[in-house]
């Protein structure tokens, strides 16, 4: 009797658990690991500031000849502040942002307007004055990390590709690539739903679909640790989904590794209609839920890059991404 | 070599001089490794304190007598500059500090090991004075206040039977604030305590009687200021009452310093005097305590050590040397659990102010502050304040708040919600601040998930903070810390799986 009820227990318990072991045969990486083994030893803390401020990545990108969305203005002091609306009332799309700010938060998108008021991306209003407030907020540092005093940057709205409209509900559908040593190793899609209110947060309930590196086809989409189908919203197919451009896509976050010179790297990017990837801001320490997205576990795809030599790992971009494509294909590997 | 293997070989370093060190003083210096039989012996220090006025200077602090109920094991003095002397003057003793010159502030300690003899009764044949001396209330002016303590006096005389039944009705009357009489009393000596008074009257009805002196001792205390009981000649024999509650009896805990006699210091040649006690708690082997007793001087078990600090400073050392131990529950928390919480050391400070608010006393206070300051914060959101500002006035409106709280729960007897100031009033500014930032990008949701979460892992730190093997070894052995650090850096090193991961990943096993 005793001993039935202790197992019930320990099964309760590891119901809501998965063995370590099992994740380690999956090679999945923690977050510990993460830390440790590929943010600490392969990211220079002097090149952080390159990645944290989105200013400093934008000129950066400029110079790596890296498409960016167009900056239309940075507001440094608060006093600047003044000029604010006089640079976005000729304007009809924009989006304001911090160049601190993490996790997407503090992002202002303006989608059309009605007279004075402004409408944001999921149709409601807001006012000249709410906009001056949001800029406050962002100077005053309620966006940036520990608070410190930020930047406001006023950006054109990027004209998606009509190919995610029916994947994306109220939001801005990116793509994040996670880049090691310069040799991309996984890839998703990140569409918002009307549960993650616009947001592309995964934890949010915005849907991950993972993206095959060989051939930019869907292989996988999960919403909030659940594999779906369909998008919630728009009931749309992800086994139709295939990213355009997708070679040229890969390139661009490849060749953020020159740019930024991190060996561990995320690169967030956007499809423009017109002017195709756009780097959107890339992160020194992206966050693990690729894995959910693609069902895969990162850590072999690491493993597999950091036992390459030396002679591999000094190649040029496009060899870099033809070898990821060849070796990270998801036939190969699922 | 590699950075992972010089934590390896620190961390062995730091682990072997930690516990080479306790071993040492376990079983050489004879330090108990365990909490349990141990006697609380007492440590009691008086601070007296002045500013003197440049010429010379004399001051003369009254000492406590051995006592059967107290047995004090040891003394100090400490008198840096001072001339220095015991005088016995009637019974009493007084230790007398003296110099030809001095200028500005200065501090004078005494410091004494007490042991509280459990269950011995206060000695009773007591060599005082039962001369009463009637005091004087003749001139016009005190007609009605001689009237009021007359009134008083026959009104408690009418209800009692003896002279201990008398002295509790007499101090039931001095206590009621709805008696006029009492009141009329009290508007005139603005400036006498309870026992004043009480004193006053006795020797109005006749009754020797005389104040003790003394301490509440508690673990902990700082700044104490002495308190008074009232002792009453029956005819027989010397009884103790409680002032405020009128019961005959020495209160638990109560350490008498001063029975009867005159001033409790005498100062020549400064200004500003005052004496306060600091009282802290110390666990000593039982064996210990018959040693220190028997011989009556004190051996200096580990000459530099926190015990050698004045007990000010090591009461305060008592509560640091846990922040350790609070943070370790942190790291295990976030690394090996994966918590989030808000901050990464907030939940050790808010475990410290629950270690001196209690618990449950803690919890709502804070969960109040919190919930009056998100409010608060919300409006000044609307305000289009700069940061620093807006931080600034949160401050004052956790203070202010603080204060409502203080006020209101006295007026409500709710005595517990005073100890809301232990609260670190900058850290709860912030934590509201973090707060609103996080209802305003997440929701409300979340709020609750990050207080949740930092308030669970204050709980746990609190509750390993305040177990009472931690605390003997964190203050007997301090050098356990570098075993302590040692595991830290060890940990610092892990990349296996967060408890939370095992859940975040389920879905990839399939």
């Amino acid at each position: 009797m005793l001993q039935f009820s202790f197992k019930h227990i320990i099964n309760k318990v590891r119901g809501g658990m998965v063995s370590p072991m099992a994740l380690n045969e999956m090679g999945i990486l923690g977050m510990n690991a993460r830390n440790i083994n590929y943010i600490a030893r392969y990211n220079d803390r002097e090149k952080f500031p390159i990645v944290d401020d989105k200013l400093n990545t934008k000129r950066a990108a400029k110079r790596a000849g890296i498409p960016v969305p167009e900056l239309i203005a940075a507001f440094e002091t608060p006093a600047s502040r003044k000029r604010v609306m006089e640079v976005i009332d000729p304007l009809w799309k924009f989006v304001i942002k911090p160049a601190r700010g993490s996790g997407g938060k503090g992002i202002l998108v303006i989608a059309g307007r009605d007279g004075d008021k402004y409408k944001k991306i999921s149709g409601s209003e807001v006012e000249a004055l709410d906009i001056l407030r949001h800029v406050n907020n962002i100077h005053s540092g309620l966006y940036s990390l520990g608070g410190k005093p930020d930047r406001v940057m006023v950006e054109a709205l990027v004209d998606f590709d009509p190919v995610f409209q029916d994947y994306s509900f109220e939001g801005v559908p990116d793509i994040r690539v996670i880049v090691f040593r310069g040799f991309p190793v996984m890839a998703m899609l990140r569409c918002s739903t009307h549960s993650s209110d616009g947001k592309a947060n995964l934890h949010q309930g915005a849907v991950g679909v993972g993206i095959d590196l060989a051939t930019g086809k869907s292989c996988h989409a999960v919403q909030r640790g659940l594999r779906i189908q369909h998008h919630p919203d728009t009931k749309m197919s992800f086994g139709e989904l295939k990213v355009p451009g997708w070679y040229d896509l890969v390139r661009l976050a490849a060749s953020c590794y020159e740019m930024t010179g991190l060996g561990y790297l995320g690169c967030d990017i956007v499809l423009d209609r017109e002017r195709g990837p756009l780097l959107l801001e890339a992160n020194a320490r992206p966050g693990l839920a690729i894995q959910v997205a693609n069902g895969v576990g990162l850590r072999q795809r690491l493993r597999f890059i950091e036992g390459l030599d030396e002679e591999m790992l000094e190649k040029g971009v496009d060899e870099r991404v033809a070898y990821s494509m060849r070796e990270f294909a998801a036939e190969k590997t699922l | 070599m590699s950075p992972r293997v010089q934590v390896y070989v620190i961390a062995a370093l730091l682990a072997l001089i930690g516990a080479g060190l306790t071993a040492y003083k376990h079983f050489e210096l004879g330090f108990p490794l365990l909490p349990g039989e141990y006697r609380t012996v007492w440590t009691i220090e008086a601070k007296v304190g002045f500013d003197a006025e440049g010429g010379p200077v004399k001051a003369a602090l009254t000492l406590p007598r051995e006592q059967r109920n107290m047995e004090i094991l040891g003394e100090t003095f400490s008198s840096s500059g001072f001339g220095f002397f015991i005088a016995r003057e009637n019974d009493e003793y007084r230790a007398v500090w003296t110099r030809r010159s001095a200028e500005g502030p200065q501090s004078l300690f005494y410091r004494l090991d007490v042991y509280q003899t459990p269950g011995a009764a206060l000695e009773q044949p007591l060599n005082l004075s039962t001369q009463v001396q009637k005091p004087f209330l003749g001139a016009r002016e005190q007609e009605a206040v001689r009237l009021a303590i007359d009134s008083l006096v026959k009104q408690a005389r009418e209800r009692s039977s003896d002279v201990e039944s008398f002295t509790t009705q007499l101090l039931f009357e001095l206590n009621d604030d709805g008696n006029q009489d009492r009141n009329l009393v009290f508007r005139h000596y603005t400036d006498k305590s309870l026992v004043d008074v009480a004193l006053l009257m006795l020797a109005t009805a006749d009754i020797p009687a005389h104040r003790i002196r003394g301490l509440y001792l508690e673990d902990d205390r700082r700044r104490l200021a002495p308190e008074d009981l009232l002792e009453v000649y029956d005819g027989q024999r010397w009884i103790v009452f409680e002032p405020s509650s009128g019961l005959p009896g020495i209160p638990e805990n109560f350490f008498i310093w001063q029975r009867g006699g005159k001033s409790l210091l005498d100062l020549e040649g400064g200004r500003n005097s005052q004496v306060t006690f600091s009282v802290i708690s110390n666990d000593v082997p039982a064996r210990d305590v018959s040693m220190r007793s028997t011989k009556g001087e004190k051996e200096a078990l580990v000459d530099f050590s926190i015990y050698s600090l004045p007990i000010e400073q090591q009461s305060i050392f008592k509560l640091i040397l846990l922040v350790p131990v609070g943070a370790l529950v942190v790291v295990l928390l976030r690394i090996f659990v994966g918590l989030r919480t808000s901050g990464t050391f907030m939940p050790v400070l808010l475990a410290i102010a629950f270690i001196e608010t209690q618990l449950l006393t803690g919890l709502s206070i804070f969960v109040l502050i919190l919930v009056l300051g998100l409010w608060v914060r919300f409006y000044l959101s609307r305000l289009n304040l700069l940061l620093v500002s807006r931080i600034a006035a949160v401050v004052v409106t956790v203070v202010l708040i603080m204060g409502v709280i203080s006020v209101v729960s006295y007026k409500l007897g709710i005595e517990q919600a005073l100890t809301v100031t232990f609260f670190p009033m900058i850290i709860l500014a912030w934590t509201i601040e973090r707060m609103s930032i996080v209802w305003e990008e997440d929701g409300p949701y979340e709020v609750i998930v990050q207080a949740g979460g930092s308030l669970l892992v204050a709980v746990l730190a609190w509750w390993v903070m305040t177990n009472r093997y931690v605390e003997h070894w964190t203050f007997n052995f301090p050098e356990l810390l570098l075993v302590l650090l040692a595991f830290i850096l060890v940990v610092g090193n892990y990349t296996g799986y967060r408890l939370s991961e095992l859940m975040r990943f389920r879905p990839l096993i399939k």
